[in-house]
């Protein structure tokens, strides 16, 4: 009985996978093994935001019935507008927890495993039971974190260590899908300066001549706060703490005749916030998780390996593969060459490590093969490296010389060669 | 200074909290129309056949999911069906105990739990029932939204009563790993707030500056005079109005107006950079280098304005004319006499002193304002003129076109697309039918289920016709006679294989949705959806089709 229901229930799902299709494999094989293969496949969610709500709810309406979910974040007001399946009265608790109790309530036989907590948390053997990897994230650092796991998994005697990685990200009305099969395509370090970050305005512009309201938040948050309120650690989810910054902007903006800081722009600035909405996060999930039942089944195809869409003007997408580079620092085997300047400073080079769309890492530490330029961690190190910050970086190594980089937020060291302009 | 500060701490409210993510793309003018409108959804048309329960309508429940988080203000669910298993295998917004169950009546409920600011009501009848009952029943509505397919009388009569009254229609359908929708949009439908990307917009009158513009270029006089502090803060704009005076000297008054005289004034800007200083270069010139190129263009009108300025609309309007014709009157006239639209008056950042900044900023502004006073005046003028309208224009949305002007838009709108239906569908679908990579086959392909759809709800095809080679051939062969009826080369051999692919894909599952598709597709028309309402962005013109095998979609005009 159970079964008749189920083969109703799924009738439509079921016929995709027993049916080959004019764009199927040819040698697929449809029919029960597929149905069972797919809900045998453990799979990854990371992130119960946004994407991730729709995410789960998606896998559980495409038939898998393993899904675990990962997400350190509590459940804010500003989340209701698109994460459906949060409630007034869930602020404050765990999303992974509210979210995978809610579709696992919805969607009769699956089970969900939440996991409140960082990806950084787990290990390899953590993420070598899964079968697919989906990430619905709004940090560059946790993408790019999964991402060289995932590649320093790949054992190339062992198939079964390959996990494919989606990756599904929006802003307002835009938004992008991607498959990653690790070691095999173009990975989230290959596409790096496709997501540059925006530009930050110079500490100058901040401290001395500010001429946008933005500005004058960016004092009042780096500067005023730090000389007024030392010793009070500053929490962009204190309204009063916001509140605060507000009234020193504004006050500064009069100072300087400068229109337009509001509570709102104070906030946005302070909390780099990033408009979101739930018809594209809907898309963007929804695309995702076609990519992971296709993995999952072999029915159709699955991208290969970028759509990008942006709905301001119509309905705008475009689907192309990413290229694979041969000196990603991550699934490369090449140093990357970056030019520089030989008179700049080391410490010049460390803070343009940080904006560089290519780069982008934030607390650097560096060596060349024979010798260590700077080192972070430990402070005995830190304390003998230190006198190079000063130094010009042709005082420190030679034109195509190749360096090592380290950040405490990554597994992996960067290589790059330095090429002097 | 008109504009005056705020004056102490104002939080936002609860409800500005909830939505804010969103008040940042459409603002509280968007929020407020989305909570003035209410939604129709028309999720099924009855049963296919005594086998097949018809249309699942997952696709109308998730955009309806995301517009009731967004805080429409309300919707009404019109399904004559009852809740059977299938759905629960596709549908997010039923559970268990919805098994037996009307439709509408379960899925409203489950939707309106996404948000208690959002009114929700049902009714499990179909529409051409109740449209019949109540006579006013569509009028309620600011939106419709019809889950297909759905057999052609009852959409028809749908269309037309939602087009008599300047209802906008979203048709959509989504089966296996194929969907498409239409949007039919009244017979003009303007925009406003068309959002461009800021990138495109500028619009800093290098060429052509008013005299207070002109007369602050000129103050600075001698670069050569000023210390590095000050020569490294002089406003780019300043420089290159400062520059440009310079090559006009030397060029009989001309300004440099191609690429290689651009070139050559970015040169001379570069080169009069100072490199002597601690920093061996100065920002401000190299932001004026940057702009050289794309800000040393004469004023012209985009010739999407153009042509609206030239619609019958636009020249002539009536007392009855929407507010959009009048502004776009009055804007018509002062670019007749001035040859450039109104200062949009918005100023990119630039390397300055901050009171440098601000007093530049202030000479945008007040241009901006001198020539909304101005379009203001015409307006009331027109208005006088017309005789008595239901209020006058607001002040606020003078202002708005005038910051807009330059990529205001008119979309005129078409009816849902049938490839029995008008000539100029058939035209559109013949031409892009053999474009490589062309989604039109997957459109055909979907009018094919559309016509059998429509046998199988009009008892004229047996109940099994959904998955019967002989039917779906026929109706092929039926859509392709009318399409090659004018032109027997429309559709070429490798078209017609294409057309056949998409149908084999669709028939995969029998008419029935895969939940990712339909909730990809209900992001995509709940999108189009809030640009309708909301008035903002650009909506589809007129059809999406998406192709979830290849990860694509593609827009058409048909």
């Amino acid at each position: 009985m159970a079964s008749t229901n189920s083969s109703l229930r799924w009738k439509h799902l079921h016929k995709v996978l027993t049916k080959p299709g004019p764009f199927s494999d040819q040698d697929w094989v449809p029919g029960l093994e597929t149905i069972s293969a797919l809900e045998t496949s453990k799979i990854l969610v990371i992130g119960a935001g946004g994407l991730g709500c729709e995410i789960l709810k998606n896998l559980a309406l495409s038939g898998f019935k393993d899904i675990h979910v990962i997400d350190m974040d509590t459940i804010d007001i500003s989340n209701l507008n698109r994460q459906f399946l949060f409630r007034q009265s869930d602020i404050g608790k765990p999303k992974a927890e509210v979210a995978a109790a809610f579709v696992e309530r919805r969607v009769k036989g699956v089970r969900i495993t939440p996991y409140v907590g960082k990806i950084q948390d787990k290990d390899e053997d953590y993420y070598m039971q899964f079968k697919i990897v989906v990430c619905g994230l709004d940090s560059i650092e946790a993408r790019r974190w999964i991402n060289a796991t995932l590649i320093g998994m790949v054992d190339p005697s062992n198939p079964e260590s390959l996990k494919p990685l989606i990756d599904g990200g929006t802003e307002g009305f835009k938004g992008q899908a991607r498959v990653i099969l690790p070691t095999l395509s173009s990975c989230i370090e290959c596409q790096l300066d496709m997501h540059a970050p925006r530009p930050a305005v110079p500490l100058c512009t901040i401290a001395t001549i500010p001429r946008q309201p933005q500005h004058c938040i960016e004092w009042a948050h780096q500067i005023a706060w730090q000389e007024k309120r030392k010793d009070d650690p500053f929490d962009s989810d204190d309204l009063d703490h916001i509140g605060w910054v507000y009234n020193e902007a504004l006050v500064r903006s009069k100072q300087f005749h400068i229109h337009g800081v509001t509570f709102q722009m104070t906030q946005g600035v302070v909390k780099n916030i990033i408009p979101a909405i739930a018809s594209t996060n809907a898309v963007i999930a929804a695309a995702t998780t076609s990519e992971a039942l296709k993995i999952a089944t072999s029915c159709n195809p699955y991208l290969d390996n970028y759509m990008m869409y942006a709905g301001e003007e119509g309905v705008y997408t475009y689907t192309f593969e990413a290229e694979k580079k041969p000196d990603c620092p991550v699934c490369g085997n090449l140093a990357r060459s970056m030019t520089v300047d030989p008179d700049m400073t080391l410490q010049e080079y460390i803070d343009a490590l940080g904006d560089r769309p290519e780069a982008q890492l934030k607390k650097p530490s560096m060596r060349t093969e024979g010798k260590t330029l700077y080192q972070r961690f430990p402070p005995q190190l830190e304390e003998q490296t230190r006198a190079n910050l000063n130094r010009k970086l042709r005082d420190l190594v030679e034109n195509g010389q190749e360096i090592a980089v380290s950040d405490p937020a990554y597994t992996i060291d960067f290589r790059y060669r330095l090429l002097f302009k | 200074m008109a504009d005056a500060f705020p004056s102490a701490l104002t939080g936002p409210s609860s409800k500005e909290r909830k939505y804010d993510r969103q008040l940042r793309l459409w603002a509280a003018s968007g929020q407020q129309a989305l909570e003035e409108s209410r939604v129709l959804l028309v999720n099924s048309d009855g049963p296919w056949s005594s086998q097949s329960a018809g249309v699942s309508g997952v696709v109308g429940v998730e955009t309806l999911k995301n517009l009731v988080l967004p805080g429409i203000g309300g919707f009404t669910i019109v399904d004559p069906a009852i809740v059977t298993e299938a759905d629960l295998g596709v549908n997010f917004f039923l559970e268990e105990q919805s098994l037996g169950k009307p439709r509408a009546a379960e899925t409203c409920r489950l939707l309106q739990e996404l948000n208690p600011d959002v009114e929700g009501s049902f009714q499990s009848k179909s529409i051409t029932e109740l449209m019949r009952q109540d006579p006013g029943f569509l009028a309620q509505h600011r939106l419709v939204l019809v889950s297909g397919p759905m057999k052609r009388p009852s959409l028809d009569a749908l269309c037309k009563a939602a087009s008599e009254l300047n209802i906008p229609v979203l048709y959509t359908r989504s089966v296996g790993f194929y969907s498409t929708f239409s949007l039919q949009l009244p017979s003009l439908f303007p925009i406003v707030e068309t959002h461009p990307d800021p990138e495109t917009t500028q619009d800093l009158r290098l060429l052509n500056p008013w005299p207070e513009l002109a007369e602050a270029a000129s103050r600075i006089g001698d670069l050569e005079v000023l210390d590095d502090h000050q020569h490294g803060h002089v406003p780019y704009l300043l420089l290159l109005l400062h520059y440009l005076g310079k090559w006009k000297d030397a060029h009989n008054g001309n300004f440099p107006s191609n690429y290689k005289e651009k070139s050559e004034f970015r040169e001379m800007v570069r080169s009069s950079a100072r490199t002597s200083n601690p920093e061996g270069g100065e920002e401000n010139y190299d932001e004026a280098v940057a702009a050289v190129l794309k800000s040393l263009n004469p004023f012209s009108l985009r010739s999407s304005t153009r042509e609206i300025f030239e619609m019958e609309e636009c020249k002539n309007p009536q007392a009855d004319s929407a507010d959009f014709w009048i502004i776009a009157s009055a804007v018509q006239e002062f670019f007749q006499q001035h040859n450039v639209l109104p200062l949009p008056g918005s100023l990119p950042d630039m390397k300055a002193q901050s009171a440098d900044y601000v007093s530049l900023q202030n000479i945008y502004k007040s241009k901006a304002r001198k020539d909304v006073e101005e379009v203001t005046n015409l307006v009331r003028r027109i208005e006088s003129q017309l005789g008595p309208r239901p209020g006058e224009i607001l002040d606020k949305d003078i202002e708005i076109f005038c910051k807009n002007a330059a990529h205001i838009k008119v979309i005129r709108g078409r009816n849902i697309p049938e490839i029995d239906g008008e000539a100029q569908t058939l035209k559109a679908i013949c031409n892009n039918i053999s474009i490589p990579d062309s989604l039109v086959p997957v459109f055909v392909a979907f009018q094919v289920l559309d016509n059998v759809v429509t046998g199988l709800q009009e008892g004229k095809l047996s109940s099994g016709s959904i998955d019967d080679e002989v039917v779906w051939d026929t109706e092929i062969d039926r859509v392709l006679f009318a399409l090659t009826s004018d032109d027997q080369s429309a559709v070429d051999q490798d078209a017609r294989e294409l057309i056949l692919e998409a149908t084999q894909e669709l028939r995969r599952t029998e008419g029935g949705e895969l939940h990712n598709i339909s909730s990809l597709t209900g992001g995509l028309v709940a999108q189009e959806a809030l640009k309708v309402i909301t008035r903002q962005y650009v909506p589809l013109d007129d059809t999406c089709v998406f192709d979830g095998v290849r990860s694509r979609s593609e827009m058409y005009t048909l």
